[in-house]
């Protein structure tokens, strides 16, 4: 009860006119329904939900591609290549997991402006600082799916080696397909993380019109000011219904994986 | 993630020893930077209200995720959907869930005040907008986000080999013995993960706290990341932030150290 009273809260809120949205005692049920406040937080000219809606899913499918593919790559060597100092860099892959992204924030700030600064492409104020360096693995990922790896039997890969096939035809075809449910697991939460982080864009870009929907929401309540709660609640809405759309429809994935990392530490 | 991670943090630690205004080249301080956190009263103000923050948030936080899970265990109707509630909070942003609270928790026309006035408490406290009930605030709401440690805590109790349960009961336990010297020592892995996620995860706490309070009212709510935030952000001081990052990353590794250390007493693996 607890944990849904607030959503449905919000989503009542959300539908009521200004006025019984701030009726004193409380009405319950909205009256006049107001589904209009979506459109006003939508189509208002100022907001721009749409596009931070557009940037949004930009940062979360590039980052969640390519986390889900650097990761997948590196932790397959780490699982199935045997190569000097490979236990070594695994422990300190372990230990960066632990690093707060405040420790990182200032110097990838630093080493984007530097990058910005000798390449004559900009990097702060724009999407890249979001999503390249998923391009290079997560650690997190990194070590889910070399678990996985772990537990592929080793006579698969050796009998396709047998029957000629290149080592990049065994990770492609082999390793690949039989790892889909961690990957998937790896997906889904980097999309996720994606999706809400709030420090690195607020940090990283610069224009409202660059801003992703985390972001533009905490711009679009300093721009309502003080009363508007049902613009707010509808707006708060719009933000969280693609993250719970997803969850439901890929529910055994998140139940899955929660409970494997869980386990896994 | 050599150039994003392990080169950052080389970076910082130099950065620490400087004086580097954003805009400019950092300069070699030494200690400076370190000297001055020393002397800082918003950084010890931080610091204490990080620590008040951590206290109340991760043993009570930890204790109420396991005790929904236990429910959440027991074989009753509609179990899947119970599960599914508890856990969908810990999904949205925060920043949504920011949003929401600050509504809940409005001092004047918050729903949690409305009720508390229905209840007939004439005077319910301002929540985020008082210097005292602030905090404690920010700790009530961290606790909606427990599904996630709940979901592992869940699989935990899963795991726990139904024999044993039925031993203690030939043994002639009760069940609130059965889970003090079954259950917890069977699942004390899961809680021990928790409790290192919960560590690193309370003690870099910003979004809730920034967006809500914005540290306020009178820095009731001014916690440590923020403080980081704003040298590098707002007053540019980007070494200064530095050192304190560092400072932080020794105070995880100090607790985690002590956590993996303590666990040798506590954490039970089964033999498998």
């Amino acid at each position: 009860m607890l944990a849904v009273a607030p959503f449905t809260w919000m989503l009542l809120t959300s539908l009521k006119t200004e006025d019984n949205a701030l009726a004193d005692p409380p009405q319950i049920i909205p009256r006049p329904v107001v589904p209009h406040n979506y459109v006003d937080v939508v189509s208002t000219g100022h907001t721009g939900f749409l596009l931070w809606t557009r940037n949004t899913m930009i940062v979360a499918i590039l980052t969640f591609v390519g986390t889900t593919l650097s990761s997948a790559m590196v932790a397959y060597g780490f699982a199935k290549i045997r190569f000097r100092g490979n236990g070594t860099l695994f422990v300190i892959l372990l230990a960066t997991m632990m690093i707060p992204f405040p420790v990182t924030m200032v110097p990838l700030f630093s080493i984007f402006r530097w990058l910005g600064d000798n390449t004559g492409i900009p990097w702060l104020g724009t999407f890249k600082p979001l999503w390249v360096p998923a391009w290079f693995g997560s650690a997190f990922s990194i070590f889910l799916l070399r678990q996985f790896f772990l537990t592929i039997p080793k006579d698969l890969s050796e009998a396709a080696r047998i029957d000629g096939c290149t080592e990049i035809g065994i990770f492609t075809r082999i390793m690949l397909p039989l790892a889909r449910p961690a990957l998937a697991v790896v997906a889904l939460f980097s999309f996720m993380a994606a999706w809400n982080d709030f420090l690195a864009p607020l940090v990283y870009l610069q224009r409202p019109e660059q801003f992703t929907l985390a972001l533009g929401l905490q711009n679009f309540q300093s721009q309502l000011g003080g009363t508007t709660w049902n613009l707010l609640m509808a707006a708060s809405v719009l933000v969280i219904l693609p993250v719970i759309a997803l969850f439901f429809l890929v529910q055994r994935t998140f139940i899955a994986g929660i409970t494997t990392t869980g386990i896994k530490g | 993630m050599c150039v994003f991670t392990l080169l950052p943090i080389s970076l910082s630690f130099y950065y620490s020893f400087c004086n580097y205004p954003l805009i400019q080249k950092p300069v070699f301080v030494g200690w400076d930077n370190y000297r001055g956190l020393m002397h800082d009263p918003l950084f010890w103000k931080a610091n204490l209200n990080t620590f008040l923050y951590a206290v109340l948030a991760l043993p009570l936080g930890l204790a109420l995720a396991l005790f929904l899970a236990v429910l959440l265990n027991a074989k009753i109707r509609g179990q899947a959907i119970y599960r599914t509630l508890i856990f969908l909070p810990s999904l949205i942003p925060a920043v949504a869930s920011a949003m929401l609270w600050l509504w809940l928790f409005n001092s004047k026309l918050g729903l949690v005040n409305l009720l508390l006035k229905s209840l007939g408490i004439k005077d319910p406290p301002g929540w985020l907008s008082d210097v005292h009930w602030a905090l404690p605030s920010l700790v009530l709401i961290s606790f909606w986000g427990v599904g996630n440690t709940v979901v592992i805590f869940l699989a935990g109790l899963q795991d726990v080999p139904q024999e044993l349960f039925e031993a203690a009961d030939l043994d002639g336990a009760n069940r609130l013995q059965a889970f003090w010297h079954v259950t917890l020592p069977s699942i004390s892995p899961v809680i021990f993960f928790n409790l290192i996620m919960g560590i690193i995860g309370t003690l870099q706490v910003f979004v809730l706290p920034f967006i809500m309070t914005q540290g306020g009212p009178a820095r009731a709510t001014y916690l440590y990341t923020e403080y980081m935030y704003d040298n590098a952000f707002v007053y540019l001081k980007m070494g200064y932030c530095s050192a304190m990052a560092w400072l932080q990353l020794l105070v995880v590794l100090a607790l985690t150290g002590i956590a993996f250390w303590s666990s040798r007493h506590w954490v039970h693996y089964q033999d498998k």
